[in-house]
């Protein structure tokens, strides 16, 4: 087959992601859980790869964990984001960055409901104006944040000081990658690869020397569902899909499991924990857990950044075991430090700790 | 009398995610909340295009439409191009603006998810803040946040941010940006259905004999839509950890 002819039949798998200049929005999950990754995607934009990133910190929720806890009419989550857009507008940027997987589906859902209702960008425009005297222009581009760590992996991978290789035994590290439902599955156009073929984290895993595993459950749902996890009475729900995630990949032995969702990330780190505490059972290679990372602090890694600073001891399944396979000395020590570089109390009960 | 259909109608996500229905169920094979709980959304569906009042006005006031998890895993898989977990957002909505939610247990939840989530939105411009996730509440989340939030200063430091800061993660939202929330609210109807779930709430409590108050969670109606469970929630319990425990351990 010409390439031509492959690039044709694969176009609606492919999504074009901008070289730069982003209006980047924080996540409300990201920050409080992985302050770090929000961190290093800005460092290792602006400083590893010359980026404009920008920022407005008047930018605030987009209320989508209350608009798919059902309390956020829709009317009023489009109003919201279309005040991010006049901020980016009022800025200059036509390309938004989205930390946040469920900010990332509400944003291609309310552009693809203005294609298809018009009225409701219209309304949308009225609604902000009366409400905030702001106007806003629609901008070019969305791009969750790790499409973009995605289009620059192997600038990254040629910058690398580690990769994703066992050094003792030179093989490739066994990689879980799980894309969030948000990320492709409601608008696949927006994603890379689709709904069929999300590529945007095995492209990352491939160029940083890891091998990616192929379990039955990979595109099983992380268990979030909204209320299903903020209410206590239905949180085995959101337990009992991150389990059955566990069981699926328990027998390809990963090294590691990467996350493009925050909240993914947390629920899979969170549940290991409440697993163990309940029933006993540790997952992983002897039985140390499987650790759950950020794409960010994935990229962090590589480039040699400090695991310490990246966040990675605030997992309750602790990396030093994949750290020293990678090759990276890290003092377990030096973990947890005041701001005055004093050592706090160690937490006790963590996985691999 | 009202025409519920019509209502649905009106909302742009129940006209898209629901053309014809051919009941093939791939969205029930494909759904985590139908392997969990007594969930069919193939049902829902098949329900709501009889476009019968009393059947509509039964869901809207039933347990099932609150089992979905909104993955939307059945939108990837309809054949039709439907989206069952949208039907349910236009019934959730309509629930509550009818008052209908009151009337299920998993409904009458709305209401925690209004005063947790909803009064962070526009108290502090965030759905999720560090400071609310107390490990006393949350103790799953395990020892390393316990750890995180009792040095959340020293913790956000390490990590490049400042809890309240001007710029950066879990900066403070000013005061005047606050107020554009709320005014957004007030304009498009957020304040509206905020309003709907507190006044029917209230006076579900009134008629179940618990303490309500108007601000907060310490009281006990509050405490009880978060944790009551009565067990007839989920399907065939042995069924499911047959598939899913029993994987040779």
């Amino acid at each position: 087959m010409k390439p031509e002819g492959k690039k044709r039949i694969w176009a609606e798998y492919q999504k074009e992601i901008p070289d730069d200049h982003f209006f980047y929005v924080r996540s409300c999950i990201r920050q409080t859980f992985f302050a770090g990754s929000e961190q290093y995607f800005l460092k290792i934009l602006r400083d590893d790869l010359g980026k404009d990133v920008y920022e407005d910190p008047r930018h605030t929720t987009c209320t989508g964990i209350g608009y798919h806890g059902d309390v956020v009419p829709f009317e009023t989550i489009q109003a919201v984001v279309a005040r991010h857009f006049a901020l980016a507008t009022e800025a200059g940027y036509k390309h938004i960055a989205i930390s946040c997987v469920t900010s990332f589906g509400i944003y291609s859902e309310i552009l693809e409901t203005w294609k298809h209702f018009p009225e409701t960008l219209e309304r949308t425009r009225e609604d902000l104006y009366k409400a905030t005297g702001r106007t806003f222009e629609v901008p070019e581009t969305i791009s969750h944040t790790s499409d973009i760590i995605y289009k620059f992996r192997d600038e990254i991978a040629r910058k690398a000081k580690y990769n994703l290789i066992d050094i003792a035994t030179g093989k490739p590290l066994k990689v879980v990658e799980h894309i969030g439902c948000h990320y492709s599955k409601m608008f696949p156009k927006y994603g890379v690869g689709g709904a069929e073929f999300p590529h945007v984290l095995v492209g990352m895993i491939e160029s940083w020397g890891g091998d990616i595993i192929d379990y039955p459950e990979r595109r099983h749902c992380c268990g979030f569902g909204f209320r299903q996890y903020l209410v206590q009475a239905n949180r085995g729900y959101s337990l009992f899909a991150s389990r059955k995630k566990f069981e699926s990949m328990e027998p390809y032995r990963p090294d590691m499991i990467i996350a493009n969702c925050p909240g993914c990330t947390m629920f899979m780190d969170r549940w290991q924990y409440t697993i163990k505490e309940i029933e006993g059972i540790t997952y992983g290679s002897d039985e140390r857990g499987i650790p759950v990372l950020t794409y960010e602090e994935v990229a962090g890694l590589i480039l040699g950044y400090n695991p310490w600073e990246l966040g990675l001891q605030y997992h309750n399944v602790q990396s030093l075991q994949l750290l020293r396979k990678m090759g990276i000395k890290a003092d377990p020590a030096e973990r947890f430090l005041a701001k005055d570089g004093s050592r706090l109390p160690e937490p006790a009960n963590l996985i691999n700790g | 009398m009202e025409d519920l259909y019509s209502r649905l109608m009106q909302d742009v996500r129940f006209e898209e995610g629901l053309k014809a229905c051919m009941n093939c169920g791939i969205c029930t094979g494909i759904c985590p909340a139908a392997e969990y709980y007594n969930y069919d959304p193939r049902r829902v569906v098949d329900l709501v295009q009889t476009r019968n009042n009393d059947v509509i006005r039964e869901l809207l006031k039933s347990e099932t439409i609150w089992y979905c998890g909104q993955c939307m895993s059945c939108k990837t898989r309809c054949p039709r191009g439907n989206t069952p977990g949208m039907v349910i957002m236009a019934l959730r909505k309509l629930s509550q603006e009818l008052g209908y939610f009151t009337a299920s247990e998993k409904g009458r939840q709305q209401f925690a998810i209004k005063r947790t989530v909803g009064d962070n939105v526009l108290k502090h411009g965030y759905c999720v803040v560090s400071y609310d996730v107390d490990p006393k509440t949350h103790p799953e989340q395990g020892p390393a946040w316990e750890h995180y939030y009792n040095h959340m200063e020293d913790s956000l430091a390490r990590l490049g941010g400042e809890l309240n800061g001007k710029e950066g993660p879990t900066r403070r939202i000013a005061d005047e940006v606050l107020d554009e929330l709320k005014s957004i609210f007030r304009v498009t109807g957020g304040q509206e259905l905020y309003d709907a779930i507190e006044e029917a709430s209230e006076k579900k409590a009134e008629e179940m004999g618990m303490e309500f108050k108007k601000e907060g969670r310490d009281f006990e109606y509050f405490r009880h839509v978060v944790s009551s469970d009565n067990g007839s929630h989920q399907a065939e319990p042995e069924d499911v950890r047959r598939d899913v425990y029993e994987t040779g351990r």
